[in-house]
């Protein structure tokens, strides 16, 4: 009876670990936490890709519109994915992106850039990872929303999908 | 001949204080480096790990105490952006009262248990 007892006990712990991770194959790999505290953006320096000018966040974000800062690198697997989600974002002239380019070669970024398309109207050079820091940001892909106040409003990390655009859409209408 | 001997002992001084300085930054940029947890790693400190994410934050502290800052206001700075979560040694706030106090609790309640039953079985 007590053997029995204790295998009953653990078919059901394994079942109930299965159970777990099996749903944990299906949930999404996208996290955007709530953000409380509306954060200012940071201020900061930081070097165009395009004309290697540094140029002052005041300026990058002088425009009375929603920014939405895309952080990728050419050597980031899903920044692949959520591509053609930034080249459909792209389109929309409510928000201007930004794409900040974190620790990459900057030939194998060009590369990435001329294959899959350019969705952003400025690229910004982060080669050591700083300006994430500034920002907040865990790794790559990373985006945020910058309201008109300029301040981060959203913040979404993992790759953007289909989804997340409609959202994003909705939160700069 | 003398002012010869000043300057080699200036220069000296000068230079051994570098050093201690320099040797002073490296046991403070450590010590914030070990107090300073590893997001996206599973139970590393930013001093073990060797993520994008680790040495991003490396530089960062580097650079906050080559500007001059406390090891106070760089635990503040990585706060703001990244919340309690980020710092092993959290502040006490109210975010933080179970936290610091559910141990001594615990302590007590189990101290508790263990004199009743001692002088229970008196």
């Amino acid at each position: 009876m007590k053997n029995k007892l204790s295998l009953f006990v653990i078919i059901i712990f394994f079942s109930f670990c299965f159970g777990i991770f099996y749903k944990g194959l299906d949930s999404s790999n996208i996290y955007a936490p709530k953000i409380k505290n509306k954060k200012n953006i940071p201020v900061f320096e930081a070097k165009d890709f395009n004309t290697n000018a540094y140029l002052k966040s005041e300026k990058i974000f002088k425009e009375d519109t929603f920014y939405i800062v895309n952080i990728w690198a050419s050597w980031c697997v899903p920044c692949r994915t959520e591509h053609p989600s930034l080249m459909a974002l792209s389109k929309h002239h409510s928000a201007k992106l930004i794409g900040l380019n974190y620790r990459d070669n900057r030939i194998n970024a060009q590369e990435f850039i001329n294959e899959f398309g350019n969705p952003y109207s400025q690229i910004l050079i982060d080669s050591d990872g700083a300006l994430s820091v500034e920002f907040g940001a865990y790794g790559v892909p990373e985006t945020f929303i910058i309201d008109k106040n300029k301040k981060i409003i959203r913040k979404f990390i993992g790759p953007i999908n289909k989804e997340i655009v409609e959202e994003i859409k909705l939160t700069i209408e | 001949m003398k002012i010869l001997k000043i300057f080699i002992i200036l220069f000296l001084s000068i230079g051994f204080s570098q050093l201690k300085s320099d040797e002073k930054n490296i046991e403070l940029k450590n010590k914030i480096l070990k107090n300073i947890r590893c997001l996206i790693c599973q139970g590393q400190s930013v001093y073990d790990s060797e993520s994008e994410f680790a040495s991003s934050i490396r530089l960062i502290v580097d650079r906050k105490i080559n500007e001059g800052l406390k090891e106070e206001r760089i635990y503040e700075f990585l706060r703001e952006k990244y919340g309690d979560w980020v710092i092993y040694d959290p502040k006490l706030n109210k975010n933080t009262y179970i936290l610091w106090f559910l141990p001594l609790l615990l302590f007590l309640l189990g101290g508790a248990i263990i004199s009743k039953r001692l002088n229970s079985k008196k």
